[in-house]
């Protein structure tokens, strides 16, 4: 959780992401930002997040995108 | 049929009338029927094509979906007989299977699209090649027919293919119902791109006459009327001229005519959402919002999540993220930060799939390469803006400005002048034309230039002007009040007489002031033509 608070912070430093929810419908992240999330992602946990799964349900908050890490991590069954 | 026109005011009341005579279960057979019969009407020969592209989605959008549910079923009792990477094989060999059928039915439909919009374009290109190395004898222009609506129910169909296949939702199981989503006649011309699991929410469901209901329909269709026929079919006159004679209308004239251009367009285009989206909510279908108040953006980027909204989050869910989320995308961006650092490595793939993006934006709009240096623009202008973020932090921690009336307008107005400018691109018979005429408003622009004549001579008299003005400060208006909620809502809530002035009011302007009659044609829709 803290690798990618870190990460959330290089994009938007002047949100608070341990408690901001909402990211995308609330217009905290855009198109570009998720991109560049997913690129990190995979550059730091060596997780591929699809297309399909960029929702802005799965983007809400901090917790939904780790939720989503750690689900690929644990390997989806 | 025009949307304007007495012919369609006619099938509407037809359609609507029988709509709600017919038993609820009836009624979306019913659209289909009025649906195809409109389609027919504009041309027999289209509904082959709208056809095709709805059997052949319905039928690979089922068997992946069938796929999906039975190696579902089948994986759940079998699991446990095989290794987790014996599983991931498995899972990866049906995604395969279930790929092939998507990306034959996703090619065959967009190969439709291509050939019937593209070819040409693409002959001329190659002409243009041939006489550069001077081979005189061209290839030969062939003749064909772009059925009407081809980019939007194309568009909406693969969408519905995409998300099946994605497992968003299930496919539909009724071929009827599935082709009325394709061809659901408010929406087929000029959109909006409708999702699957937005429309088909109220699309097949039984609707009883509802008061309430149907006069905000009605309501909404006039107010779409007041835009196109008072405003954007007014200054149109005013816009031909000056985009027709370039020798005449240059220089400040040149930024006239793209204001008014901005003005028409936005009149134009939302009134004929307006009118789609009343004529869906008369029959109770609710259909996707496609603007929220667009000139009103604070940058090209927010300009872009509230003009023509469907189509933005099509290109955003399945051409930019597909482009930016796929492995080559990713091995690229590991490839760039390493090569150029982490900093700029990391752009690399954002931007180029961007780039991608509004290259195939502007090419959506038509066949030419206006169109796709308009795109190449939107992208160009965006990437500043993205590159300059930190540049207007820098500058908001040193000049408290953010948040104040002063620049917020300012904001308001620098993305308009960026819009209008791009827009010239949509005008004028070509590119380097259109660059000439933009360099005019800087080169020849001039107090000497200004005569208020040559406005008249652009074949609207004074009181035109007045009513166009008048008409744009109504439009500013009602987005102001529709700012804290619907303004049909607020408008319901007054007494029955002020309610009947406001409406009636509009009816008799939009009846009196509509551009009719000599020096007016009843004229096209733009977005119809893409």
């Amino acid at each position: 959780m803290e690798q990618l608070l870190e990460i959330l912070g290089d994009l938007h430093p002047e949100v608070d992401f341990a408690t901001a929810k909402d990211l995308v419908t609330g217009g905290i992240l855009d198109s570009f930002d998720i991109v560049s999330l997913i690129s990190e992602i995979n550059e730091e946990f060596d997780v591929t997040i699809g297309a399909a799964e960029l929702t802005p349900e799965n983007f809400a908050s901090a917790e939904t995108i780790y939720a989503l890490i750690k689900a690929k991590l644990d390997d989806e069954d | 049929m025009l949307f304007t026109s007495y012919g369609f005011i006619g099938f509407l009341i037809i359609v609507f009338a029988i709509y709600y005579l017919l038993p609820g279960r009836f009624q979306w057979q019913f659209l289909l029927l009025a649906s195809y019969v409109f389609y027919f009407i504009a041309d027999p020969r289209y509904l082959i094509f709208i056809a095709i592209t709805s059997a052949t989605t319905f039928l690979a959008a089922k068997k992946i979906s069938d796929k999906k549910k039975s190696f579902d079923v089948w994986f759940k009792e079998h699991k446990k007989e095989y290794e987790k990477e014996e599983r991931k094989s498995l899972k990866a060999k049906e995604h395969a299977a279930e790929k092939k059928i998507f990306l034959a039915c996703l090619l065959f439909n967009l190969g439709i699209l291509a050939v019937t919009k593209y070819t040409n374009f693409t002959i001329a290109n190659i002409n243009s090649l041939l006489s550069t190395f001077g081979r005189a004898d061209g290839i030969s222009f062939v003749q064909l027919i772009i059925p009407m609506g081809i980019s939007f129910y194309t568009f909406q169909s693969m969408g519905y293919l995409i998300d099946v296949f994605n497992g968003k939702h299930e496919a539909q199981d009724n071929l009827f119902k599935f082709a009325l989503f394709v061809s659901f006649f408010p929406q087929l011309v000029q959109g909006p791109i409708s999702r699957y699991s937005d429309l088909s929410a109220t699309l097949y469901e039984e609707h009883r006459f509802d008061w309430r209901t149907v006069s905000f329909g009605l309501e909404r269709i006039l107010w779409g009327f007041f835009k196109k026929l008072v405003i954007a079919d007014r200054i149109l006159v005013a816009v031909k001229a000056i985009i027709e004679d370039t020798n005449t209308y240059n220089g400040f004239y040149a930024f006239a005519g793209a204001m008014f251009y901005a003005l028409e367009l936005y009149a134009d285009f939302t009134g004929g959402i307006d009118i789609t989206i009343g004529v869906a909510e008369t029959m109770g279908i609710k259909v996707t919002e496609n603007f929220i108040r667009p000139y009103f953006s604070k940058n090209i980027k927010e300009y872009w999540n509230r003009w023509h909204i469907t189509m933005g989050t099509w290109f955003t869910d399945y051409i930019f993220y597909p482009i930016s989320a796929s492995q080559f995308m990713m091995k690229l961006s590991k490839k760039s930060r390493a090569k150029l650092g982490n900093n700029l490595g990391k752009r690399v793939p954002v931007y180029l799939s961007s780039f991608i993006v509004w290259f195939t934006t502007g090419i959506w709009h038509g066949a030419s390469w206006n169109f796709i240096v308009w795109g190449l623009g939107n992208f160009v202008v965006i990437m500043i803006s993205q590159e300059l973020e930190p540049f207007y932090r820098w500058f908001h921690s040193k000049v408290h400005v953010a948040g104040t009336f002063g620049w917020r307008l300012f904001q308001v107005v620098r993305t308009t002048l960026i819009m209008s400018s791009l827009r010239m691109f949509d005008c004028y018979r070509d590119v380097p034309l259109t660059f000439k005429m933009f360099g005019s408003i800087f080169s020849k622009s001039s107090l000497s230039q200004l005569k208020i004549d040559a406005f008249i001579e652009m074949g609207l008299t004074e009181c035109d002007y007045l009513v166009v003005f008048i008409g744009m400060l109504v439009l500013v208006a009602v987005s102001l009040v529709q700012r804290t909620g619907s303004v049909r809502g607020k408008i319901a809530t007054l007494k029955a007489p002020v309610r009947f002035v406001i409406w009636y009011g509009l009816f008799m302007v939009t009846l009196i002031f509509g551009a009719y009659g000599i020096g007016y044609s009843a004229s096209q829709f733009i977005y119809n033509q893409f």
